[in-house]
């Protein structure tokens, strides 16, 4: 099957919001689309820059979200703070190893794959590579969809601050940790969302 | 503007559009991403979906999600109740990204959901479909629901060791919300653009 053609060549633009199929403005105009009035533009704006500002932000608070304890127990006058992996062990050990393993997941391997995959598919962007482009599509459709589920501890701690305040019997209370996490989660959608897939296929050296 | 032509919005290939049979997907012949997919659903049965969401919801708020017991002493916590011990224990940015990804925006779906339904049945554009179709596209990456479920269940396991733990009728009404949100990220609203006509000027 020969390749089909690309909406540049066309001389079309498709409208993000809506989908709508529009004649494209000329190569610097803006246009409105006319079904929906979102910004016609070939590309996202500024793409690459805002999606790498994402990017590194969250990666800085991605340092001190596992460092920092996430919450604290207080139990019989016992003091423990937890950090994202204490919990992953903690709950390996005590409670049921499959929910560890989701939770690991989602919390230390889902935003390590997002810096990773996010970072892949700019430099490349950048360079315009041909290099696996049907699999960094993929990665990119991955790493959007499993994105927000990094968000699993930040709602763990918060209910458990909710339930667990049995006065001096015990109580547990949400540490800066937790904070540097929700925001790193929120920081690397941003990030995957700013980046525009349609990138990855622009490898004419030639082309604006 | 051609209705008969669909452009990847992942890769930007330019593909004409073909009438799909049941559980027929459109696969982008360049990047392999979903183009199009057949739709089982009819706008009634959407419709009955979201007053379904809707009352799901009001279970989910109302009612606690989970109890725990301790010498006789019960803790029960409703989603509010969460949000507002992150507000109050110094996690007040936390409290604001709960509030927003499991409560308000979720409900601001539901209801502009509710909108464009009823306007797509009636098969004419009303006041406010543009705008509620475009907060559409930019609320659907940040509803939360279903990370809130399995971090309930996640909680209910690490306290499980020191308390009695009780689920409430709000943790079922958040499971069936949650399955509900899967029914609806299957469906591709855009076609409700050409359900709902633009009124003759
Ligand atoms: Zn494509």
């Amino acid at each position: 099957m020969s390749a089909p053609p690309r909406a540049v060549e066309l001389g079309l633009v498709g409208c993000t919001v809506c989908g709508q199929v529009c004649r494209a403005p000329g190569p610097l105009a803006q246009a409105a689309c006319p079904r929906c009035g979102a910004v016609l533009r070939r590309r996202k704006a500024g793409s690459l820059a805002r999606s790498w500002a994402f990017l590194i932000a969250a990666f800085i608070f991605y340092i001190p979200a596992n460092l920092l304890p996430i919450m604290r127990t207080v139990s019989l006058g016992d003091v423990d703070d937890n950090t994202i992996l204490s919990g992953v062990v903690e709950l390996w050990v005590k409670g049921s190893p499959d929910l560890a393993v989701i939770v690991f997941a989602a919390s230390i391997m889902v935003p390590m794959l997002k810096f990773v995959v996010l970072a892949t598919l700019l430099v490349c962007a950048q360079r315009r590579s041909r290099w696996a482009q049907v699999q960094r599509a993929r990665l990119y459709r991955l790493v959007d969809l499993i994105g927000y589920w990094s968000m699993l501890d930040v709602f763990v701690v918060s209910l458990l601050t909710a339930l667990v305040r049995f006065g001096f019997f015990s109580e547990v209370e949400p540490l800066p940790g937790v904070i540097y996490f929700g925001l790193t989660v929120i920081l690397t959608m941003l990030a995957s969302m700013s980046f525009d897939p349609r990138l990855t296929w622009d490898t004419d050296k030639d082309a604006p | 503007m051609d209705t008969s032509l669909q452009i990847c919005e992942d890769c930007d290939t330019v593909h004409r559009r073909r009438p799909l049979s049941r559980g027929e997907v459109a696969r982008c012949a360049c990047c392999g991403a979903e183009l199009d997919r057949h739709h089982g659903l009819g706008v009634n049965e959407l419709l009955a979906l979201v007053l379904t969401s809707g009352i799901v919801f009001v279970v989910a708020n109302v009612w606690p999600i989970v109890t725990l017991g301790l010498n006789g002493q019960h803790v029960s916590a409703r989603l509010w109740g969460v949000i507002l011990a992150m507000w109050e224990r110094g996690a007040p940015i936390v409290a604001v990204i709960a509030a927003a990804t499991l409560f308000f925006f979720p409900a601001l779906r539901m209801l502009l959901l509710g909108l464009v339904l009823v306007q797509a049945r009636r098969g004419r554009r009303g006041a406010g479909f543009r705008p509620a179709m475009v907060a559409l596209h930019y609320l659907r990456p940040w509803t939360m629901n279903e990370v809130f479920v399995l971090g309930t269940l996640v909680a209910i396991v690490k306290v499980r060791a020191y308390f009695e733990v009780a689920t409430d009728p709000g943790l079922y009404g958040y499971v069936a919300l949650m399955m509900l949100i899967t029914v609806f990220s299957g469906v591709d609203l855009r076609r409700l653009w050409e359900l709902a006509r633009e009124p003759a000027a």
